[in-house]
């Protein structure tokens, strides 16, 4: 008998390929929702078109990138505090 | 009455018990008690019993309310939910610590006094400390003495600040404290350093990854939840907890999106969700304190759930650094899928426990038209998703296929999982329940369009930034220098200090006194009598004539009488004489 095949749908490339304009095609739409929004916005500024979509990019880019800057001050190997 | 028992004796005195117990009848004994003590904590009046005057002070073990009612029901689920997850342990030491910390917790929880709640708040410190030594590892006991002094430097600060606060006030009973003063503020930093309030906190993300895996899904909740708790009860509205509250926000994703480790990554995550809290609590409005309550509530249920599936895969695995995982979706589906579920939860996707808890937090900031407030908190709540709601994930169950094969957790370990993971739906779409045992009426609707869409823009376009920016990500076998550099390097660098500025001194001293100076002397008085007498005795062979190889000769015989010690009498009389007849003229 043959060994079953492993499960490794994730591993694939085309499934990758498929889950990225899966990714693409939500963030779309979410922003695409919004039209049908009726807006009070609380401050003003946060009424702005796609303003949560923007404030989730930016907001994610710049923790990334500051902690990768971070990172090269606080980043230390395993064994630091052993030696 | 016979209703009113406080559930805290029931675990502590029950834990006295567990060495009677063998097997798995041990096993059902501890899952037996957290359950009974649920049932117990929902049949309690409302109101103050089990008072004793002890040594001049009212204490009171039972103080119901509702906000320390709804403390009780969570600790008491998730003590059942985590003893579950515990089924395959055989362990008697981690069984009697766990049930003593969360009975403890639920003592601080129903002290109605601050006494009382100051005896329960140590035992939590100790109890809790043999969850993390229980691992047996070399890291873990010294991680855990590090854990225990800087608890008991935080108990003894609470002791200061109550010992101050109780003389001034002259009473003990535990209520808002709304004075100023040093004791309050003593008071205020004895529970902050449990909150894990930055700069204090490093004992978290050092502790609680080096525990057991039982002991951490167990510590993930109490601690840091009981401070939540006292800051409700005891600081409504003090404004600086909404700074601390949003800096430990932020605080914690910079940190967890450094961490390879993915139970550190989990530990930086509890400091980012009590920020949440702590702020709630600064805001000090009945929606806000609604908020932190629920946000407690259901953060421990999510939270104990990724402690729950980072544990199984510790313990297929025996590995937690996201540079050794990856690619276990294929071998372990089903603490991937419950696992997933505490992430969507945490990360406050809609229809999942979170977003019906934190948007009161939130929005309780906009009610009182704290811009920035509420911008922080939106920005943390984006970074959330990025750390532990995709990275924890990713990088286990996904990322590179490291070829671990482990094959799915034990039954017990699911079990529990899937009961937390059903809380997190269950709360998500059906928040009702547990807005009714919120200490205020709840007048909130979670789920309106806006508020849907507008979440979903936010959590979508992180995701995205998460998969664009994948490659600075990447995981490197690294650890992160946070604030216990000071106490754990603070001792060395005086060591360090001390050895070079002392030995320095020393060195200096050695090298110019006793490798110079002395040498110097020594040399000196050797031949003091022999540059005496050339000197005197030179001139005189001269004008006597001598001159070449005899002046040589008479040296080297001078030189020689002078190092043996054989110079004639006389002639040593003659010098004495000679001396003493200069020194008299002298004088």
């Amino acid at each position: 008998m043959k060994p079953k095949k492993e499960f490794d749908y994730f591993d694939r490339p085309e499934t990758i390929k498929k889950l990225w304009v899966l990714l693409y095609a939500t963030c779309a739409l979410t922003v695409v929702l919004e039209l049908f929004m009726h807006k009070h916005p609380h401050f003003g500024f946060d009424g702005f078109f796609a303003f949560h979509a923007i404030l989730g990019f930016v907001a994610c880019a710049v923790l990334i990138l500051f902690s990768k800057a971070i990172g090269l001050v606080l980043k230390v190997k395993e064994d630091y505090y052993d030696k | 009455m016979t209703s009113n028992f406080p559930p805290a004796a029931l675990l502590i005195l029950g834990a006295l018990l567990v060495p009677f117990f063998k097997g798995k009848a041990r096993n059902w004994y501890v899952i037996f008690l957290p359950a009974a003590a649920f049932y117990v904590v929902s049949q309690l009046d409302m109101g103050s019993s089990w008072q004793v005057h002890f040594f001049g002070f009212d204490l009171t073990f039972l103080r119901v309310d509702k906000l320390s009612k709804v403390f009780g029901y969570i600790f008491t689920l998730n003590a059942f939910a985590a003893f579950v997850y515990a089924f395959y342990l055989k362990d008697n030491t981690q069984h009697m610590a766990a049930l003593f910390y969360i009975g403890s917790a639920l003592g601080v929880v129903f002290a109605g006094d601050l006494v009382s709640l100051y005896f329960f708040w140590e035992v939590m410190a100790v109890a809790s400390t043999f969850l993390i030594l229980a691992r047996k590892t070399k890291k873990a006991q010294a991680a855990g003495m590090r854990y225990v002094l800087v608890h008991i430097f935080g108990g003894l600060c609470l002791l200061a600040g109550l010992v101050l606060y109780i003389t001034h006030t002259g009473s003990v009973a535990f209520n808002t404290i709304t004075d100023r003063n040093w004791g309050t503020y003593l008071i205020l930093i004895g529970f902050l350093i449990n909150a894990a309030a930055p700069p204090i906190h490093a004992w978290l993300p050092d502790a609680y990854p080096e525990a057991t895996v039982a002991g951490g899904v167990i510590l993930s909740a109490y601690t840091t939840k009981t401070a939540v708790y006292t800051l409700i009860r005891g600081f409504p509205g003090w404004e600086i907890l909404i700074v601390i509250g949003c800096i430990m926000t932020i605080y914690g994703i910079i940190y967890a999106l450094l961490e390879n480790d993915m139970r550190r990554i989990l530990a930086y995550s509890i400091i980012n969700q009590v920020g949440f809290m702590v702020t709630g609590v600064g805001i000090g409005t009945m929606m806000s304190l609604n908020g932190a309550a629920a946000h407690a509530f259901c953060h421990i249920i999510y939270k104990a759930l990724l402690w729950m599936s980072a544990g199984s895969v510790l313990y297929m695995t025996g590995k937690s650094k996201c540079t050794e995982l990856g690619g276990l979706y294929k071998t372990m589906p089903w603490t991937l899928i419950f696992g997933g579920v505490g992430a969507l939860a945490i990360s406050a996707v809609p229809w999942t426990s979170g977003f019906t808890s934190k948007s009161l937090i939130i929005d309780g900031a906009v009610h009182q038209h704290m811009v920035w407030v509420w911008l922080v908190l939106e920005i943390a709540s984006a970074g959330v998703f990025l750390h532990a709601g995709i990275k924890f994930p990713y990088f286990v169950f996904f990322a590179k296929d490291k070829g671990l094969r482990p094959g799915e957790t034990n039954m017990g370990m699911l079990l529990a999982m899937g009961f937390m993971a059903f809380l997190c739906i269950f709360i998500g779409c059906y928040p009702k329940p547990l807005y009714q045992i919120l200490p205020y009426p709840v007048h909130y609707q979670a789920y309106t369009y806006n508020h849907v869409v507008s979440q979903m823009q936010l959590l979508m376009l992180s995701a995205l930034v998460f998969f664009l920016f994948l490659k600075l990500l990447k995981r490197t076998d690294t650890i992160s220098i946070d604030t216990d550099w000071f106490y754990r390097m603070g001792g060395r660098l005086f060591y360090w200090v001390i050895d070079k500025s002392l030995n320095g001194i020393n060195a200096v001293c050695d090298r110019v006194f006793v490798g110079g100076l002395a040498p110097a002397l020594g040399r000196l008085s050797r031949h003091a009598p022999e540059i005496l007498t050339l000197g005197v005795m030179l001139p005189l062979w001269s004008a006597a004539g001598a001159k070449g190889r005899a002046l040589e000769r008479k040296v080297e015989k001078t030189r020689a009488a002078l190092a043996t010690g054989s110079a004639p009498v006389g002639i040593s009389a003659a010098v004495a004489t000679i001396f003493l007849m200069v020194v008299f003229l002298l004088m």
